[in-house]
C-alpha cells in the first residue's frame, strides 16, 4: 500500500474521483450527477470484470449475476428486516461474494471456452432461483416503499448520499484493479492470462487464484447493484439479470482495452456517453444491440488491444504512468 | 408402465430434436475449436425462413428445408469470413467474443423487426395414438428426419473426399496442408455446413412450437450440453446426447419448475466436464 501511495497513477485516480464526486455538486446540476452515476456504474461494473477478462483471460459472460444478486438481497433486508443503507449493502457484497466463491469452486476446474460456458450456466441458476423464491417475490419482484429514504433525509438529500456512495464504489474498484495488478497475485493472473500450464508449472496456484479473483470481483458490483435497485426502489428479475448489461461490460472492457486499468474505465465513460446519445436519438434508439455489437466485432477483429493500445502504441511513456 | 414407456418415447423424440440442434454447434466446434455463439440466432433464423417461406410462398413447410439448407450454407460462409477466419487459431476468448458480437447484431435486428411477439407455423399431421397417448405427427417426423440428417452427415464425413478433409482438418490443421488440402475452404465450408443445419433444425423446431426472436438462446445453451455429453464435432454422439437430455428432461419435470430443468442440464454439463472430459459417447478414435 505504501508504494502504492508514491506512485502518480494513485494519485490519477484520486482526482478523478475527486472529479466526479465535485462536478454535480458546484452549481447543484442534478442532471448531470444522474449521468454521472450511470458512468460511476459503468465504471464499477466494466472494471471489476475487467478482473477476470483482462488479468486472467477468462470470459464471464455472468458478471450480471453478481449485481442483480447484491441488488435483490439488499432491497430484501431493506424492506422485510427494516436494514438501513449501508449494513445492506455490506451484507450484499459480502453474501455475493462468498456465493462467488463457492460457484467458483465448482466450475474453476473447468477451463478456457468451458469455464465461459458455465458462467452462462451461473446466470439461468441465479434467475431460476430469483423467479422460484417467495421472499423475493417471484416474477413480480420487490417494491420498496418510499419511506425508506426518510433515515437518509428524505429523497432528495438521499438521492446525493446514493450518487457519493457509487462515486466511492468507483473509486474502490479503480484502486483495486490497481493494486491487484502491481500484486503478485494480480501477476499470478497475468501469467494465468499468458498461458495457464506454464503457469501453474512455475507454482501459480491457478485453481484457488481463479477463484479468488471471481469472487473479488463479485464484492463492488454487488454492492453497486444494491444502490442501484435501492435508488429506483423496485427490483424484478428481468431487470437484475438484464443480460445487455453483461454484454456491456463485456463491450465496455474491450473498447478500453482489457487489462489496463485507465483503459477500461476511460471505456466505460464514452460507452456510457454514447449509449445516452443512442438512446435519445431517433434512428438508433430501436438498434442499441446492433451498434454495441458492431462496435465489439470491429474491435475483437482490428484493435484486440482497445483505445489503450493504441495510445500505448502511439505514445509508448504513458505505459510507465498509466497502467 | 404404458405411462412410463410413453414418456420415454417423447424423451427420445425431443432428444432427437436437441440432437439435430446442437449438430451444426458441435461440427464447428470439432473442427476448429471455435465455439460459434451465434448458433442460436441461426436457429432463429432457420425458424423466421420457414414462416416466411410458408406464409408469403405457400411452400409447404418441409419442401422450404431445401432453401434453408442452401440459404444457410452462404449464410454461414459469410460468417466464416466476416467474423472466424481472423479467429482461428487464436485463444477461444477472441472467438467466443467475435461470434458474440455477431450474435448481438443479429438479435438487435431480429428484436427491432420483429419485436419479442410469439410466431408459429401450422403443420397438421395425423399422429400415432397409444393408448391414452397420442405422438404429434409432426414430432415423429421431426425425428426421423434427425436421425436421418444425422446419418447422412456421418457417412458424408466418413467416406466423401470432401468429409475426410474435414476430419483431416479438425485432426491436424497443418498436416491437412501439408499434404495439399486447402484448410482455409474446408473450414468455411464446416462453418456452412454447421450453419446449414442449425437453420434446418430451425425449421423442424418450428414446425413442433411456437417461437420468438430469442428462443434461439435455449437451444444454444442445451447445444453445449449435448456437445459435452457426444463428444466433439460427432453426429451420431449429438443425437446420443441429445436423447439423453430429451430423457433427463422428461424425468425431471414432474418435480421441479420447468425453469430449473436448464439448470439441472448445466449442471449435468459441469459434471460430465469434469468427469469426462471427451465426451461419454465418444466414438473410436478418430470419429472426427
Amino acid at each position: 500500500m505504501p508504494s502504492m501511495v508514491r506512485r502518480p497513477f494513485f494519485w490519477i485516480i484520486t482526482l478523478a474521483v475527486l472529479a466526479f464526486a465535485l462536478a454535480p455538486v458546484y452549481g447543484n446540476d442534478v442532471s448531470l450527477r444522474e449521468s454521472l452515476l450511470l458512468d460511476a456504474l459503468y465504471i464499477t461494473l466494466a472494471s471489476n470484470l475487467n478482473l477476470m477478462l483482462g488479468y486472467a483471460g477468462y470470459v464471464n459472460f455472468g458478471s450480471i449475476v453478481f449485481f442483480g444478486l447484491g441488488g435483490y438481497i439488499c432491497v430484501w433486508l431493506v424492506n422485510s428486516y427494516k436494514w438501513t443503507l449501508v449494513p445492506s449493502l455490506a451484507v450484499a457484497g459480502v453474501c455475493v461474494s462468498g456465493l462467488a466463491l463457492i460457484f467458483g469452486l465448482g466450475i474453476l476446474r473447468l477451463r478456457g471456452a468451458f469455464f465461459a460456458l458455465s458462467t452462462i450456466g451461473v446466470i439461468e441458476a441465479v434467475q431460476a432461483f430469483a423467479e422460484n423464491f417467495t421472499p423475493w417475490g417471484g416474477s413480480s419482484g420487490i417494491y420498496l416503499p418510499a419511506s425508506i429514504f426518510t433515515p437518509l433525509g428524505g429523497p432528495r438529500q438521499a438521492l446525493w448520499v446514493i450518487y457519493f456512495i457509487m462515486v466511492g464504489v468507483m473509486g474502490a474498484s479503480l484502486y483495486l484493479s490497481y493494486a491487484i495488478k502491481t500484486s503478485k497475485f494480480g501477476l499470478g493472473l497475468l501469467a494465468i492470462g499468458q498461458n495457464e500450464d506454464a503457469a501453474a508449472i512455475l507454482g501459480v496456484p491457478t485453481a484457488r487464484y481463479k477463484a479468488m479473483v471471481y469472487s473479488v470481483s463479485a464484492f463492488l458490483p454487488a454492492i453497486a447493484g444494491g444502490l442501484y435497485f435501492f435508488k429506483s426502489a423496485f427490483i424484478q428479475p428481468s431487470d437484475a439479470f438484464d443480460l445487455s448489461l453483461s454484454t456491456e461490460a463485456l463491450v465496455v472492457g474491450m473498447l478500453g482495452g482489457q487489462g489496463t486499468v485507465t483503459g477500461v474505465a476511460i471505456g466505460a465513460f464514452l460507452y456510457e456517453e454514447l449509449r445516452g446519445y443512442l438512446l435519445t436519438s431517433s434512428t438508433f434508439a430501436n438498434f442499441q444491440l446492433v451498434v454495441s455489437g458492431a462496435l465489439l466485432l470491429v474491435i475483437v477483429l482490428f484493435f484486440p488491444g482497445g483505445l489503450m493500445g493504441w495510445i500505448y502504441s502511439r505514445f509508448p511513456r504513458t505505459q510507465k504512468v498509466l497502467e | 408402465m404404458l405411462g412410463i414407456l410413453a414418456s420415454i418415447i417423447d424423451g427420445v423424440l425431443v432428444g432427437l430434436v436437441y440432437g439435430l440442434a446442437a449438430m451444426g454447434l458441435t461440427l464447428i466446434w470439432g473442427v476448429m475449436d471455435v465455439i460459434n455463439l451465434t448458433h442460436g440466432v441461426m436457429i432463429v433464423a432457420g425458424m423466421f425462413a420457414l414462416f416466411l417461406l410458408t406464409t408469403g410462398l405457400g411452400l409447404d413447410p418441409y419442401v422450404a428445408m431445401l432453401p434453408v439448407l442452401i440459404g444457410g450454407f452462404f449464410v454461414g460462409v459469410m460468417l466464416y469470413w466476416v467474423a472466424i477466419h481472423r479467429m482461428v487459431g487464436r485463444p477461444p476468448l477472441m472467438s467466443l467474443l467475435s461470434t458474440f458480437s455477431v450474435n448481438l447484431v443479429l438479435i438487435g435486428i431480429g428484436t427491432a423487426v420483429w419485436g419479442t411477439a410469439l410466431f408459429n407455423v401450422d403443420v397438421s399431421l395425423p399422429g400415432f395414438t397409444m393408448g391414452r397417448y397420442t405422438f404429434p405427427g409432426a414430432h415423429i417426423l421431426a425425428a426421423i428426419l434427425a436421425a436421418v440428417i444425422a446419418t447422412v452427415l456421418y457417412l458424408f464425413l466418413q467416406y466423401t473426399r470432401l468429409g475426410k478433409s474435414i476430419r483431416a482438418v479438425a485432426n491436424n490443421r497443418e498436416a491437412a496442408e501439408l499434404v495439399g488440402i486447402p484448410t482455409t475452404r474446408v473450414l468455411a465450408i464446416s462453418v456452412g455446413l454447421g450453419v446449414a443445419l442449425a437453420g434446418v433444425s430451425g425449421v423442424l423446431i418450428a414446425t413442433l412450437f411456437p417461437f420468438t426472436v430469442l428462443s434461439g438462446d435455449g437451444y444454444q445453451l442445451k447445444g453445449f450440453v449435448v456437445t459435452v455429453l457426444g463428444g466433439f464435432g460427432n453426429p451420431i454422439g449429438a443425437l446420443m446426447g441429445g436423447i439423453a437430455l430429451g430423457l433427463l428432461e422428461g424425468a425431471v419435470t414432474p418435480f421441479v419448475p420447468v425453469s430449473w430443468t436448464l439448470v439441472i442440464e448445466f449442471v449435468l454439463f459441469v459434471l460430465v466436464l469434469i468427469a469426462f472430459p471427451a465426451g461419454i459417447f465418444r466414438s473410436r478414435r478418430g470419429a472426427l
